[in-house]
């Protein structure tokens, strides 16, 4: 995988006003990079601000202060229409709930083609249903399904949409917000490998923002996980599930129910306590070993480096 | 020892304009005194139907009880008159429903909530029930208990919603915990915490709990037993490890299969193709025959009986018929059966 860079961010910060006083700092500080054709998967609890950041990164929130450099453009600094429409067409997203993001007043073939509408990429009205019928069968749905509402489809079936939707401006990043945290498991599967399918026939990069550990480990290349705001480890997949150094990580990755009952009734939990930091100065990200990175201090990443020694 | 709870034959059905959903579809089965049975299956499959039935809680009309028993320690559920059944609801059987969101009262204090019960079924005064209320809370770990129990629902996060929940369930000391997917709308780690407050309490009252989730993950953490619901039956039944390191039916195989462990990087999961069908109209034969790889002509035209693999473990599949071609796992789930030994297909026909 090469390590061109798709996305920057730099210092992102998103607040959120509370009441006449308080704030709230749903993200706070990310410093993370997105490479080119990899999927960068984002864990946490609910409440971390994941969805947060991935909402800010495609704009849908202003972001209070920070930079998304993409392709080395600032997103946020964009001001001009037509600008934002060149950005919107590189940037889609999957939402989460397939049953509340699609509009129930509209046929499937509108809301596929409401992207092509938006940028004019559809000359008439018969370009306009090719291409939708197109993605249909792409997401592994076909034409009949074009004129249809979507009440008349099953939850797995709506989120085939949702991808349909994103893919239709061809754009080469895709954020996907727990896209499949509502489907069952057996469907789960389906979407995973078509999103995996997808991502290897038109070289997509995607974050892909999942709080079931065990599927994003699956389909990610490099996690970041995500604790009140700010970025505390970040690794190659494989990296972080072996070797997880941050506290936090550990309590998380120690809290997966694996369907395996010889490792359950052995299975030891281990519990975070932010107290249990060293609070000699701020933490700050740092570079722990190549390619993991860890929210610490200098004493912490001494003690992590003995503990985790080189590859 | 003998059964809590015994199911036998259970038909549950609604009645549609389009006509009758069959949504439960003739499902036996049993919990001890002490034992944690899990239903699984996806959505659709029936399990929470089940649950409700057990609970009286269908609403009819459009739905009944077609057929059946409900044993609950040995007297019959489904013929009990909707006072008799109150008495025990809520008593004997306690239910945690799935979403804390919505099954609390947001009207009323959370303390009042958790007293209602004890008030009605245990005929405690008020300052007895606020005492035992302030103790659920610290059994089920909400710090700050006094302060707590004035509080309205919103002012606690779902986590916190669910344990409020747990203790109201559990406020009568429960011979039968119905648990629906009580953690399927937390985080991992107040899932962890959660499951291991329900042990620990299990432990203590000796209750039977059946718990329902599709989430096969925490269903290794805490079943004694497992039942894998499909289209309204029972498919398969075992103990745990029979399930999980022994599996028989195909569409067990399908639901382990389609789930990625931590160690293996497989480049594709096993997904089972379609999706379930339309109880409406329930499909002859193997009701699962249509979506699966292993599917034999005689499963698209005879419902497959129960066979019996071993004391405790049944499976509904032909393949375990004498006369069927042996046939091995998708290569996903035969990675987990780890060291058990794969007996030869077929056994007792029942």
């Amino acid at each position: 995988m090469s390590k061109e860079k798709l996305l920057e961010i730099n210092n992102l910060k998103q607040h959120f006003k509370a009441g006449r006083k308080g704030v709230i700092k749903a993200v706070d500080g990310l410093n993370f990079d997105i490479y080119k054709g990899e999927t960068f998967g984002l864990v946490g609890e609910s409440g971390c601000g994941k969805s947060t950041t991935g909402r800010t990164i495609i704009r849908l929130y202003d972001a209070t202060d920070g930079e998304v450099l993409f392709n080395g453009e600032d997103v946020h600094s964009v001001k001009d229409k037509k600008e934002l429409k060149r950005f919107n067409r590189e940037m889609q997203m999957i939402f989460q709930d397939p049953y509340a993001s699609l509009n129930p007043r509209m046929k499937v073939e509108d809301i596929i083609a409401e992207g092509l509408d938006v940028h004019g990429l559809a000359s008439n009205d018969q370009e306009r249903k090719d291409i939708v019928v197109n993605l249909l069968e792409t997401v592994g749905l076909n034409e009949d399904h074009a004129n249809r509402y979507p009440h008349e489809f099953s939850g797995g079936q709506r989120q085939r949409l949702g991808i349909a939707r994103a893919l239709a401006v061809d754009p080469s990043f895709i954020i996907a917000d727990e896209p499949i945290s509502a489907l069952d498991v057996s469907i789960q599967a389906q979407v995973v490998n078509l999103l995996k399918k997808l991502q290897n026939e038109k070289g997509l990069t995607y974050l892909f923002i999942a709080h079931d550990l065990s599927m994003v480990k699956y389909i990610s290349d490099r996690i970041g996980v995500m604790y009140f705001g700010k970025m505390v480890e970040l690794a190659d997949a494989d990296d972080l599930y072996e070797n997880p150094m941050h506290p936090y990580t550990k309590s998380l990755l120690s809290a997966i129910p694996l369907p395996d009952p010889d490792y359950e009734r052995s299975r030891r939990r281990f519990n975070y306590d932010p107290s249990d930091h060293d609070q000699s100065e701020e933490p700050e990200f740092r570079e722990v070993r190549p390619d993991h990175w860890v929210l610490c201090t200098t004493k912490e990443m001494e003690k992590y480096q003995q503990d985790h020694p080189g590859k | 020892m003998d059964n809590l709870l015994e199911v036998n034959n259970l038909h549950v059905s609604f009645d549609t304009y389009g006509g009758e959903v069959k949504a439960v579809r003739g499902v036996d089965f049993s919990v001890k005194k002490g034992e944690t049975l899990a239903i699984v299956g996806e959505s659709g499959s029936g399990k929470s139907v089940t649950t409700k039935a057990l609970m009286g809680l269908i609403p009819s009309p459009p739905g009944r009880i077609k057929e059946g028993e409900i044993l609950f320690e040995g007297k019959d559920l489904t013929k009990m008159k909707d006072k008799e059944l109150s008495k025990i609801r809520g008593k004997d059987i306690a239910m945690i429903f799935q979403d804390p969101m919505t099954s609390l009262n947001p009207t009323m204090k959370v303390g009042n909530q958790i007293m209602e019960g004890l008030i009605k079924h245990q005929k405690k005064s008020r300052s007895d029930a606020k005492k035992r209320a302030l103790e659920l809370l610290e059994l089920v770990g909400i710090a700050n208990a006094e302060e707590r129990l004035k509080q309205y629902p919103h002012q606690f996060s779902g986590g916190m919603r669910q344990r409020v929940v747990i203790a109201i369930a559990l406020a009568c000391n429960p011979k039968l915990l119905l648990a629906d997917e009580p953690t399927t709308a937390l985080d991992v780690t107040i899932q962890a915490q959660i499951l291991e407050v329900m042990k620990d309490i299990q432990k203590e009252m000796e209750s039977g709990i059946v718990f329902i989730t599709h989430d096969l993950g925490v269903v290794a953490n805490v079943a004694d037993r497992v039942a894998v619901m499909y289209a309204g039956k029972i498919v398969e039944i075992g103990k745990v490890d029979d399930i999980f390191y022994n599996p028989k039916h195909p569409y067990t195989w399908g639901l382990l299969g389609s789930m990625p462990s931590l160690d293996s990087n497989d480049d594709e999961l096993y997904a089972i193709p379609g999706s379930p069908p339309d109880l409406m109209h329930p499909p002859k034969g193997d009701a699962f025959a249509p979506r699966s790889d292993f599917a034999m002509k005689i499963d698209f035209e005879q419902e497959p009986p129960m066979f019996k693999v071993s004391d405790d473990h049944y499976a509904a599949t032909w393949l375990l018929h004498e006369n069927a071609p042996a046939v091995q796992p998708p290569k996903s789930v035969q990675t987990r059966m780890k060291g058990t030994t794969q007996e030869s297909a077929g056994g007792d026909g029942v």
